[in-house]
């Protein structure tokens, strides 16, 4: 989706027909943000502004910008809390690069967003200007150096008296800004207030009837402003909407998707950012006869749900990168004694406590090979919304078809942006049946291993004849402990082979664009749809570069070799670190790549490059193009 | 059918008779004298007496020499991993209230690596019977302290002696809101064992069992003296307690404990000389969490229908 800013002349009539006379931008991409101190609602207005920007046909990406702490400072550069929504004229896969439009509350957060480069040159923003006559000098003083960077960077800033405003309709400022500044949105693009209204009684329907009679007025207050003091006016043009959609954060799509999927219990311990599942779950999993199950720890997490599903019964536990290091020797366990277990890791940034509410992929490695001693895992990863829904239902069956734990790597740029999909149909055959109580036959053996694919069935409590005890130690068919080097051999190849099986049952990734050229970008997880546009805009541009997004991750899709033979130059794209070539020390020997990299050098021993970044968001498809001119321009990536 | 109505079908034309072989595995691997054995034969008569069916009985264990147990029973069983038994018999019994549940935990299991478990496993009174198997050692790693190690034993970790006094178990548990059923027994007083296991399995709700037992190798002289003295015990004696008539005549030191006395019980608790055992602590009224997630069974069907109204909420 490339980006164009054209200004074109008298707009098309606003819902009411004012402003006729405003010149208004036409964009086929646009992005605004809202930023403000925690608990302003910030949030709250994009995702109203981004779910009435749905119905009316637009592509929209919205992505929380959330600060590590429940209430930081207030007006601190460390501490902005806000919102990103990206507005297309197409479906929209991604953030996008910098934002066009900001609404901010106080220029401190606003200054935060600056300095992280996150604004385009020459945006405008909707500056709060209470500050500027506050009767604290630091702060007037802090004001007035903020207004000089700004001007600096050559933005548009439009101050906007939001307080005194608000106050002419509520008593506390604070608690109506986000409203108001809902108010100016939907008159800047043109939103139907009535929808937005409507939108408004349904995100406050757990609060009083007077609390969205306010909201509403506030919103009126902000549009009829806007409407005499803005001569700003945009238009992102709609699609036609032929199927049914449905609009969710990735977190919201795993909880659903596990209810879809037959899940009967989520054991889980809080963890920044994979809980929301859990309060999703927490919500509406009992009306489906579901079980949350708050653990006192990880570990505990994850034994509860490996004990239920022993049980019969099916069951997954959610975590992210410092509970999935906790929960290692359970998931050793379970590859053991092929008990089926679902585990969702909804990643951010690491080591140790790392950034806990900001994306990365760097559980990746940790994923495939974390346990002590050879346990191989699937390891699965959504790269949209809608997989993050569609990807429970697959791991259940893969989990218990091949008695293993599948590991679906999630991180927090699909937790936190919401985006609509087409909406699933469920499948009663998705949900599961009651556990398996009919009696062993004769002989029967609690591994009987195929001896091609390695599987075998399982004997659930309760099935008369075959009772038998699983353990960690290495065993034989029968679930004997074994300690000679032939079952040890055998039990460890029958393991080993069920990934083999699988990954000749999947398909090769698919390509987008030709299967040949002079670049191959390769990535996996929520970077699909930045790595898409990267590669829609270098082609563009006539550069002959192809994509390829991995699905899964252990056992690796086939045909990757054959694929990348195809290429002058492979190279992986991923929110991970790697060593820069020509940093200190480094060499083509001790550098360290990106995790996909590494794995894929290791399965197809082709020279793959890599570029990554750990910047704690989202990467921009404007960077991505400029790698991948950079690694077509000769330069190693 | 939903699966209650099928485990009811098969309740009803069951007319099994299990003899104590029906219970029994391969022979044990446990060093002769060693009081796992004991625990064993106790659990294998009591499954006999109650005609436990071996396919609805899972025993879950950590690791250890006493979490081998399972391995020499015929019913299921999960051999897990060290301290994180509790954990997984959550899980099963979440999974599968028919099921008869029993964990086999050793001193380091269960007060050590997994003491975080046994606290909340203490306090989510799921209906199993936990049995801690005390020898006051580390015995298949081969003698290292561990916390119910006497202060100043020596091992192979603490040659000098262990430097702290002793956990108390007993104490703990009793501290912990929610206990439902405490009790301690020794494995070398095979009546009392055995009515305690009895009264452990008879109670609906997480029973905690601490059986204090030698290790022939390692710690026989713990417990070597009270083993050889009877006067070095004493036993609590309530009609609500564990009764053992048998053992009148042998135990002459008794304290007549009524064990709904949650404060006495952790007087009690506290070390004296003798050794005592007995029920400690038994409130079958403390909310079990298996009962408050039990929750109604749907068909897919409904299910389904449900999730449609979910969807309607994102509708675009």
């Amino acid at each position: 989706m490339g980006v164009k800013l054209d200004t074109v002349g008298p707009a098309s009539a606003g819902p009411r027909g004012e402003g006729m006379d405003d010149d208004v931008l036409v964009a086929s991409d646009h992005s605004v943000e809202i930023v403000s101190d925690s608990g302003e609602g910030a949030q709250k207005c994009g995702q109203i502004f981004g779910h009435v920007s749905a119905r009316m046909g637009n592509g929209v990406w919205t992505v929380e910008i959330i600060p590590a702490e429940v209430e930081p400072p207030p007006r601190s550069i460390a501490g902005a809390s806000g919102i990103r929504i990206r507005l297309g004229d197409q479906p929209v896969t991604n953030w996008g690069d910098e934002t066009d439009l900001v609404v901010a509350f106080n220029e401190q957060v606003l200054l935060g967003r600056h300095r992280l480069n996150a604004l385009k040159k020459g945006a405008t923003i909707l500056l709060e200007n209470m500050w500027a006559a506050h009767p604290d000098d630091r702060i007037r003083g802090q004001w007035a150096a903020a207004m000089e960077e700004l001007q600096e960077a050559g933005y548009r800033v439009i101050e906007v008296p939001m307080e005194d405003l608000c106050l002419t309709v509520v008593e506390n400022a604070r608690r109506g800004k986000n409203m108001f500044a809902l108010g100016m949105l939907c008159r800047i693009f043109d939103r139907n207030v009535e929808t937005t209204k409507d939108q408004i009684r349904k995100a406050f329907r757990k609060k009083a009837e007077s609390v969205t009679v306010k909201n509403h007025a506030l919103l009126d207050l902000g549009y009829s402003w806007a409407a005499e003091n803005l001569d700003l006016r945009i238009q992102v043009p709609t699609m036609d909407m032929e199927a049914d959609m449905v609009v969710m954060n990735g977190n919201e799509a795993i909880a659903l998707g596990a209810v879809a999927s037959g899940m009967e219990l989520a054991a889980m311990y809080p963890i920044t950012p994979a809980t929301s599942v859990s309060h999703q779950l927490g919500d509406i999993f009992e009306r489906f006869g579901g079980v949350v199950h708050q653990a006192e720890d990880e570990i505990a997490a994850a034994g509860v749900a490996i004990g239920a599903s022993y049980s019969g019964r099916c069951a997954f536990t959610i975590t992210s990168g410092p509970g999935l290091a906790l929960k290692t020797e359970f998931l050793g366990l379970a590859v053991m004694t092929e008990t089926p277990l679902v585990l969702v890791d909804v990643q951010r940034g690491g080591p140790s406590t790392g950034l806990p509410t900001k994306v990365e992929q760097s559980d990746l490695l940790a994923a495939v090979f974390g346990e002590p001693g050879d346990a191989p895992k699937i390891v699965m990863a959504p790269a949209t919304i809608g997989e993050c829904f569609h990807v429970m239902t697959t791991a259940r069956r893969l989990a218990e078809v091949f008695r293993t734990v599948v590991l679906v790597l999630s991180d927090a740029n699909l937790a936190t942006g919401v985006a609509p999909f087409h909406r699933p149909e469920m499948v009663p055959e998705w949900q599961a049946g009651p556990p398996d109580q009919s009696p062993v036959p004769e002989g029967g053996r609690p591994y009987d291993w195929d001896p091609v694919t390695g599987l075998s069935d399982r004997f659930i409590p309760g099935r008369p004849g075959g009772m038998h005890t699983v353990t960690g130690l290495a065993h034989d068919e029968g679930s004997k402990v074994a300690y000679d080097s032939a079952s040890n051999e055998r039990a460890s190849t029958m393991r080993s082979r069920k990934l083999a099986a699988l990954s000749h049952a999947l398909l090769p990734p698919e390509v987008r664009g030709p299967d040949h050229g002079d670049l191959l970008v390769v990535g996996w997880g929520s970077t699909r749809g930045a790595i898409e546009e990267a590669v829609d805009r270098a082609r563009a541009e006539g550069l002959s570069v192809s994509s390829a997004h991995l699905t899964f991750l252990s056992p690796l899709q086939p045909g990757l070799k054959e694929l990348f033979d195809g290429f002058g130059k492979v190279m992986t794209v991923e929110i991970n670190y790697s060593d820069k070539p020509g940093d200190p020390f480094i060499t083509e020997e001790n550098r360290r790549r990106g995790q996909l990299c590494t794995l894929l050098r290791a399965a197809t021993l082709v020279d793959v490059g890599c570029w990554t970044r750990v910047l704690g968001e989202p990467l921009r498809p404007g960077a991505i193009l400029r790698a991948m001119t950079e690694a077509l321009d000769g330069d190693e990536p | 059918m939903s699966t209650c109505a099928l485990f009811q079908f098969a309740q009803e034309k069951d007319d099994r008779h299990f003899e104590m072989a029906d219970y029994q595995g391969p022979v044990a691997r446990w060093c002769s004298g060693c009081g796992d054995h004991s625990v064993l034969t106790a659990v294998q008569r009591i499954l006999t007496e109650e005609q436990g069916k071996p396919e609805s009985t899972v025993f879950v264990s950590g690791i250890g020499c006493s979490s081998r147990f399972p391995h020499y029973l015929k019913t299921y069983g999960f051999h897990g991993i060290h301290g994180r038994a509790l954990p997984l018999s959550t899980g099963v019994k979440l999974g599968r209230p028919d099921l008869d549940v029993w964990v086999v935990m050793g001193d380091g299991d269960c007060v050590s690596i997994g003491a975080g478990h046994w606290i909340h496993a203490v306090r989510y009174n799921v209906d199993m019977v936990a049995l801690m198997l005390d020898n006051n050692i580390y015995g298949l790693t081969k003698k290292q302290t561990s916390p119910t190690t006497p202060q100043g034993y020596g091992s192979n970790t603490q040659p000098r002696g262990s430097y702290l006094p002793a956990m108390n178990p007993l104490a703990a548990t009793l501290g912990v809101t929610n206990a439902s059923f405490v009790a301690q027994t020794a494995e070398w007083v095979p009546a009392h064992l055995l009515a305690t296991l009895q009264a452990a399995r008879a109670h609906k709700g997480f029973s905690w069992v601490r059986i204090l037992q030698r290790c022939p190798h390692f710690t026989a002289d713990i417990f070597g003296d009270a083993v050889k003295d009877p006067n070095q015990v004493e036993l609590l004696d309530h009609p609500n307690g564990i009764q053992v008539p048998a053992l009148d005549a042998l135990f002459k030191h008794r304290i007549s404990h009524d064990p709904g006395d949650l404060d006495r019980a952790r007087e009690l608790a506290q070390p004296v000389d003798r050794i005592r055992l007995g029920l400690f602590y038994h409130d079958p009224s403390r909310p079990r969490y298996e009962e408050t997630r039990r929750l109604a069974h749907h068909s897919a069907n409904d299910k389904i229908a449900l999730l449609d109204q979910e969807f309607d909420r994102y509708a675009v």
